[in-house]
């Protein structure tokens, strides 16, 4: 197809073109209006409920985990909020449960059990099998040196009363049912809660 | 991406006109009931964890502000001021300072980078910082001294009302963990209608001078306080009583701006006829000369 451009013609195109792009060159150029939020984080990890470990209200919270928990994959909590379904707090959270995340993976956090023997300044780490048996052991030797059958007027009594146990504020009813049938059963006077405290 | 989680009204720097038959989405708003606040600061350390953000840590400066300021790290901070009160007794103010969600944005209005600052129909003001320059005008435009500028890569940021949250329709991070429910968040009306009712139980107890703090001069905010003493704003930390947008804000973005390039256009027609009549500068020849 043959164009005719008559030099009027030529002089509009030259002139419109220079306009516009002159403009576009100044920030003119019309640009859409949109824009897009921060991809909701959580959309694809795996929600675990636990009980936050710090005082005694024992609020429930959820744990967000990376992964959906394939073979491959080691999982990481991500991220801790409040559990809406629960019903000591309904998805709220005080300061110090608000920052759990970094308490799981602060790096002096506690992770295996740890003794300081008498007279020493280090704790030293130690397995779960030893902290158990000397657990026991200590709470043998001490029942055995302590435990008061009868009081001073004949009566039996069986208590013990130099040892004492605080248990967890976080635990089930039927957790707290056991302990205090394990504590009691032994004796023990001095049984306590963290709620408490 | 043609379409977006949350439509958007406003657009810094640009004049195109946004999508807009979808009218039917609701404002929202966040309600701070300073009267409720016990300045626990769970907000704070919920809005970190959510956005991904870790301040450093601070020193002591003699009150309970901690840090003491909002910084690119803390969009949000709670602000202890120690009233004295006439009769010599001392009441203590707590206000959980942050972005208010202007309905009439200044930061955005004084934004010159296209897109950096938008405003969504739900009434969020957002900063999109891969468009931000870091120039610092929304700092200048903001009649709460709101937004930081980040030493680490000198862009912009602040509160987004957890717009990535609002967008798959949960709460802001900080509403959710308020032990004391101080924080509360909703619909724009509903919001308005639970802070009247408030603020007639505060006068019942007392408070003569209990308001709802929603401040015209910026068009409303999407998030606003319920103050014991609605009759004087400052006392909390210095909250404006009457805020607006500096006047200089619409003279360099409306007045200005056009003579700007006006004067920017006439100076290249005048470098063009300068070269046409004149031609190329011949500094060979002045060289030669000397």
């Amino acid at each position: 197809m043959e164009m005719k451009v008559n030099r009027r013609q030529f002089f509009k195109v030259c002139g419109s073109g220079l306009a516009g792009s002159s403009l576009a060159m100044l920030g003119m150029s019309p640009q859409e209006v949109m824009a897009e939020v921060r991809a909701f984080k959580l959309s694809r990890t795996t929600e675990a409920r636990n009980t936050c470990p710090y005082c005694s209200v024992s609020c429930g919270v959820i744990l967000y985990t990376m992964g959906d928990k394939a073979k491959n994959v080691k999982s990481r909590i991500v991220h801790v909020e409040g559990d809406p379904d629960h019903p000591v707090n309904r998805g709220t959270l005080c300061p110090k449960g608000a920052g759990l995340l970094d308490i799981v993976h602060s790096p002096n956090r506690a992770t295996v059990p740890e003794v300081r023997e008498p007279g020493s300044k280090e704790w030293k780490p130690i397995s779960w099998d030893d902290a158990f048996a000397r657990i026991a052991k200590h709470l043998k030797a001490d029942r055995d040196a302590n435990f008061v059958e009868k009081n001073d007027k004949g009566l039996t009594v069986n208590r013990w009363n130099t040892t004492g146990l605080l248990v967890s504020s976080a635990s089930s009813n039927e957790s707290g049912y056991l302990t205090v049938k394990t504590a009691r059963s032994m004796g023990m006077v001095a049984l306590d809660t963290q709620a408490r405290i | 991406m043609a379409l977006q989680s949350l439509n958007v009204t406003k657009r810094s720097a640009t004049t195109t006109q946004p999508p807009s038959v979808r009218t039917a989405e609701e404002p929202v708003a966040k309600l701070i009931d300073v009267s409720k606040c016990i300045g626990c600061k769970a907000c704070q350390v919920a809005c970190m964890q959510w956005n991904d953000l870790r301040d450093e840590v601070g020193t002591n400066v003699g009150v309970y502000d901690n840090p003491s300021n909002l910084t690119d790290q803390s969009w949000t901070v709670m602000r202890f001021a120690e009233y004295s009160k006439p009769d010599g007794d001392m009441e203590w103010l707590i206000r959980k300072d942050g972005c208010m969600h202007c309905e009439d944005p200044g930061c955005l209005k004084a934004c010159p980078s296209p897109g950096a600052i938008v405003k969504y129909a739900n009434g969020i003001v957002d900063f999109i910082s891969d468009n931000c320059i870091g120039c610092g005008y929304c700092v200048a435009g903001c009649p709460f001294d709101v937004p930081r500028i980040s030493k680490k890569d000198s862009k912009a940021y602040k509160c987004t009302l957890c717009s990535d949250r609002v967008a798959v329709g949960l709460e802001p991070a900080c509403v959710k963990t308020c032990p004391t429910g101080a924080i509360q968040y909703g619909a724009k009306t509903d919001m308005v209608l639970r802070a009247e009712k408030r603020v007639g139980d505060l006068k019942e107890r007392g408070f003569q001078k209990a308001a709802l703090y929603n401040p015209a001069g910026v068009g409303g905010t999407h998030v606003m306080y319920v103050l014991q003493h609605g009759d004087d704003p400052e006392r909390y930390s210095g909250l404006p009583s009457n805020p607006s947008i500096s006047p200089w804000v619409s003279v360099w973005k409306g007045a200005a701006k056009p003579l700007a390039s006006l004067a920017i256009g006439l100076a290249m027609l005048g470098a063009f006829f300068h070269y046409v009549t004149r031609g190329p500068k011949d500094e060979h020849a002045e060289g030669e000369s000397k």
